[in-house]
């Protein structure tokens, strides 16, 4: 006969995602931000990304050809995620060795010692972002103004949180959070991180992960609920009354990495939990974590660290934290 | 819209290559193979040997004790053989042979196509005429369908659910049967409805039929059955037993042992449905039944009334044929059959469709790395955690995966569906599921020994 | 000052952690028969499980328990080691003869066609519980390699131009893992002999003569006529497979020329010089799978 049986056991239909599509669908998710990022900053933006991306996908495949073996895995797209993140959490002043380290340190320490991809405990692009953070604080926290047209500069210089971390000491809440131009901050007219800025294409990018199923709402909404609530809390509890009840939590997920991180950096598979509880769990305690870094720790910037932590509880969270079972819940 | 409550996925359910073609009778096959085994529980046990004669409706080979089921013949002629004979995965099973001469039937069966309603039996003479009968579940697992209505002491049933769902992609074997033969099968519902004296029937149709829940509710209408029909939501795998009482009643079986008894539903396939209106009221056996010939590529998808124990050869004949290259025939649909390697195998009691697919279809996808990217999780309809079990699997941690409820494990294959790295996550859940069934068996024997 | 006080609260601290430590030692220590380290280290320490127990710190707790170790083998490290911890002990040593782990089946992939293609996972034990095999024959080896994966000592690998598992005899040490590993139950552990002279059925098909033959040329059709030349009744048949008692053969080599499908294998040694009654055995061959078919039938329709 001129057929050839195929036999395996079922299911006989696979849906059409692949660990390649769901990659590909993050880096699609994450082009509205690098374009705003590149029309605020310029085409600097642009050279580092290409930098961070080729040197990560670089780096990958000489691990796995040199110390792994077996089958490339660069195809999966995932080290150009790595790449576009880690490019997203640098200052467009960056000098371009330091992005070299910085996927070096990401994908060889925080993904390819742990075997690749699926096995690596944290986030490989924070793992990156805190390395270089901590080795060349001066670099990485050196931001340009914005080069665009029309922009004012309210904040001189320093990018918003830091601006009203240095106020906090001695002003109230209200005071602190009074320049901040907040049409400025959902268009990403400010100085920041490249990819952390523009807080509407982060959100689009956002709705169309959700859309295509590539997350789920609970990490996002989780964290950033968690850090809005802790922020009104911390107002209201301080003692403060008005407008700012509602600006403070609204100024703390617009600015920094909040969006950036909720959206992208907390939602990776491989570290976050398995269970929507899980998720819900990891998410109230990155929220939490952050808003704590942020008002009372030392940097003005607590998501890298907040997100790195819970990726620690993650196999703890797996482990005891299981998804509704069918049956429990209403035996007669 | 009603649907269940926890996992399941949406596969594109390929309905449209047979829905809209009308139930054909295939022509009768000059040899049949009848296998003793076609349902859940001991094989049959042969009342004929080589050399006899049989008419269509005969029986054949008569149920080994309560969990067992007749089997009659499907054609008359004379038996050649009662042997072992390779079935679709090449197993050799024991079968009966016969050799077609004519179409004489049994003459107790009543072959009018007249509609007959009134059922005058008592419970009991209704489960013993279905028993008699050899009615098994028809929607893939082939329960027999005497043992599902005899409740257990202590038991009530409170609702009938019929299944209609036929949540699995490509066939269309129910659908067109409720369809078609709408009332019959909706007097075979009241049937079986009297002999559970139940309060509520509920057929349950998933929302791509809406011309057979049309049909279902204009007869309804018509005629006043006490019958209610529930539009679903699509998804798979509603048609699972717990899955579809959830969704229509909302209750939960709890994790085995427990049955869906236990919640006091009763749950029956819509083709049985019909086949136990065909025993009851007009004597006939279960020796035939619609079963879809579909696969994208297939020249003439159909509905076709077939006997048991034809060759499935003879309907990918009719379906168009194999195209050459690679080709996977499955029996059932592509979530659950059962891929064949032998295509001259017989059409069974649980056979309610033959897929094919070809080309890059025919092969699984490539395996990647786990990413953990949770999908097994949410889509499990068990609430499970596939990617779990299957390192448990893996590495034959057999106690982890009987504590991480791996017997709940229902085999929809929605976590294999769904996982984006192509891993064979059903392949290794069922293997340790079968290994931790069987642990349980020995612990329970090994219990029972000492008392 | 400061610096003082740091060493000092150090010290401290690590003297209370050493306290504690040391109480704690003591209070759950369990008192353990020294012999039963002794013991273990005798032996190969590959913890293959091979002996029944969990590993070789189980079997010498056994053995160091039990008065009768009789029952207590350890086949890695054979007789001298268990002859080694008996005398240690003081014990009489256990006796057994060293088996070698010997694959079944003969169906190579140019003697048994392929008959579909398996795109399941590559595990034996789950393709066989789906299907028959890629293969006509429900008996013979898959290749996916369930017995690699089982074996300690990399003693098994499957062929991949027989697409048959085979077995390195130097290094097997008969610990019995592949054995319960093969769904099929294909491997046996049979008798050793030196320079790993063999003579076995490479066969484990129980289908009818003629079923077997369709599906694979070098299966054994069950004839008999094996059984019928050997001298010291090693050879029996059943079910249409014939068998040869490894305990009673004597490597006389008889039946390997009898067999008409080259079903009995020979290893480590040159075959009995054929006699001039070749002519005659292809004619014999195919009555002798006659009586076998009939035989079979009648049970059937009991």
């Amino acid at each position: 006969m001129a057929n050839k049986f195929i036999a395996a056991p079922a299911p006989h239909m696979h849906n059409p995602h692949s660990t390649q599509s769901l990659m590909r669908d993050v880096i699609i998710a994450l082009l509205p931000a690098l374009a705003v990022s590149a029309w605020v900053y310029g085409l600097d933006v642009l050279k580092i990304t290409a930098i961070a991306i080729t040197s990560c996908v670089v780096v990958e495949f000489l691990i796995q050809k040199l110390f792994i073996g077996g089958r490339q895995t660069v195809s999966n797209l995932s080290a150009i995620v790595t790449g576009l993140l880690l490019a997203f959490n640098l200052p467009t002043t960056i000098p371009w060795w330091i992005i070299v380290v910085g996927a070096v340190i990401a994908i060889g320490v925080g993904k390819m010692t742990y075997g690749g991809l699926g096995k690596n405990p944290f986030n490989p692009a924070l793992v990156g972002r805190v390395f270089l953070l901590i080795a060349y604080p001066v670099q990485m926290t050196t931001f340009s103004q914005p080069t665009v047209a029309g922009y004012v500069d309210a904040m001189s210089g320093a990018t918003p949180l830091a601006s009203v971390k240095s106020l906090a000491g001695d002003a109230s809440f209200a005071e602190a959070i009074g320049g901040v131009d907040f049409t400025n901050m959902l268009y990403g007219m400010m100085p920041g991180s490249m990819g952390e800025i523009a807080a509407l294409a982060l959100i689009v990018g956002g709705l169309y992960m959700l859309w295509r199923k590539v997350i789920t709402w609970h990490i996002p909404v989780s964290i950033l609920c968690t850090m809005a609530l802790f922020a009104f809390a911390v107002v209201f509890f301080g003692g403060e009354r008005g407008a700012v009840l509602y600006e403070f939590p609204a100024f703390h997920i617009l600015a920094g990495g909040a969006l950036l991180g909720a959206i992208f950096m907390a939602t990776d598979y491989v570290t976050s939990p398995m269970t929507h509880k899980g998720m819900i769990i990891y998410g109230i305690g990155i929220g939490a974590i952050t808003m704590i870094i942020r008002l009372w720790g030392a940097y003005p910037e607590g998501m890298s660290f907040a997100i790195l932590i819970m990726n620690g509880v993650t196999p703890l969270i797996n482990k005891y934290v299981k998804p509704r079972r069918f049956g429990k819940t209403s035996a007669k | 819209m009603k649907t269940f409550p926890i996992g399941g996925v949406h596969p594109s359910d390929n309905k449209c290559w047979s829905k809209d073609k009308a139930i054909e009778v295939l022509e009768l096959p000059d040899v049949v193979n009848i296998p003793l085994a076609q349902h859940i529980g001991a094989p049959a046990t042969a009342k004929v040997a080589k050399g006899d004669k049989v008419l269509v409706g005969q029986l054949i080979a008569e149920a080994t004790g309560f969990m067992s089921a007749n089997i009659h013949s499907s054609v008359s002629g004379t038996v050649t053989a009662v042997d072992m004979v390779p079935n679709g995965q090449g197993i050799r099973q024991m079968m009966i042979t016969i050799k077609r001469e004519g179409d004489e039937w049994m003459p107790e069966i009543d072959r009018s196509k007249d509609i007959v309603r009134e059922c005058s039996l008592e419970p009991q003479a209704i489960i013993a005429k279905i028993k008699q009968a050899g009615i098994v579940g028809m929607g893939g697992a082939t329960f027999p369908t005497h043992v599902k209505l005899s409740i257990p002491q202590g038991c009530v049933a409170e609702y009938l659910i019929i299944n209609g769902v036929e949540c699995e992609p490509f066939l269309t074997s129910d659908h067109r049967n409720m369809l078609e033969r709408g009332e019959e099968l909706l007097i075979g519902v009241e049937i079986i409805a009297k002999a559970l004296g139940v309060k509520h029937t509920v057929v349950g149709v998933e929302n791509n039929k809406p011309d057979a829940i049309a049909n279902l509710k204009k007869i309804i209408a018509e005629k006043g059955f006490d019958i209610k029909v529930e539009p679903l939501k699509v998804q798979y795998p509603q048609g699972g037993e717990k899955q579809l009482i959830a969704a229509v009643t909302g209750r939960q079986v709890p994790p085995p042992p427990a049955l869906p008894i236990h919640v006091g539903a009763v749950v029956c396939n819509a083709s049985t449905s019909l086949a136990v209106y065909e025993a009851v009221q007009k004597n006939k056996p279960l020796i035939e039944r619609v079963v879809t010939i579909t696969g994208e590529t297939m020249a003439t998808p159909r509905n076709l009334l077939t006997r048991m124990g034809t060759p499935i050869s003879k309907l990918v004949e009719m379906g168009g044929g194999l195209v050459e290259g690679d080709v996977k025939v499955v029996n059932g649909g592509p979530m659950m059959g059962r891929a064949m390697v032998n295509i001259d195998s017989p059409v069974t009691k649980g056979c309610s469709g033959i897929t094919v697919f070809v080309g890059k279809k025919a092969h699984r996808v490539a395996v990647d790395d786990c990413i953990k990217c949770a999908k097994c999780v949410e889509a499990c309809p068990m609430g499970l955690e596939p990617y779990l079990l299957i390192k448990l699997s893996e590495r034959q941690m057999w106690d982890r995966a009987e504590q991480e409820r791996i017997p709940d494990c229902i085999e929809c294959g929605c976590c294999q569906y769904t996982c984006p790295a192509g891993l064979p996550l059903l392949d290794y859940v069922r293997l340790a599921k079968q290994t931790v069934m069987g642990i349980i068996r020995a612990r329970a024997a090994a219990e029972a020994a000492k008392k | 000052m400061t610096v003082l006080f740091t060493i000092l609260t150090l010290s401290l601290l690590g003297i209370l952690a050493a306290l504690i430590l040391y109480v704690v030692a003591q209070k759950f220590k369990v008192e353990e028969d020294p012999r039963i380290d002794q013991v273990e280290k005798m032996l190969p320490g590959a913890n293959c499980g091979g002996c029944g127990f969990a590993g070789c710190r189980g079997l010498a707790d056994a053995l160091v328990a039990r008065d009768d170790i009789s029952a207590l083998f350890c086949p890695v490290g054979g007789a001298s080691t268990m002859e080694g911890i008996a005398t240690y002990l003081g014990k009489v040593a256990p006796k057994k003869e060293p088996t070698v782990a010997t694959v079944r089946c003969g169906g190579v992939c140019s003697k048994r066609p392929k008959t579909n293609e398996y795109n399941g996972t590559k595990s034996c034990v789950i393709a066989s519980s789906f299907y028959v095999g890629e293969s006509a024959c429900a008996f013979g080896c898959l290749g996916y390699g369930d017995c690699v994966e089982a074996c300690a000592f990399d003693a098994i690998h499957v062929n991949p131009e027989t697409g048959i598992a085979e077995v390195d005899a130097e290094k097997c040490t008969a610990c019995g893992a592949c054995v319960k590993a093969c769904p099929k139950n294909l491997i046996e552990l049979r008798k050793k002999w030196p320079k790993n002279r063999a003579v076995y059925v490479a066969c484990a098909s129980k289908d009818k003569g003629a079923v077997t033959m369709k599906a694979c040329k070098a299966g054994c059709i069950g004839c008999g006529k094996c059984a019928k030349v050997c001298a010291f009744d090693a050879i029996t048949i059943e079910n249409g497979l014939a068998y040869i008692d490894s305990q009673k053969c004597k490597l006389c080599r008889k039946c390997v020329n009898e067999c008409p499908t080259g079903a009995i294998v020979l290893k480590g040694m040159d075959p009995l010089p054929k006699e001039p009654k070749v002519v005659a055995k292809p004619a014999e061959a195919k009555p002798a799978a006659e009586p076998k078919a009939e035989v079979k039938k009648e049970s059937a329709n009991e």
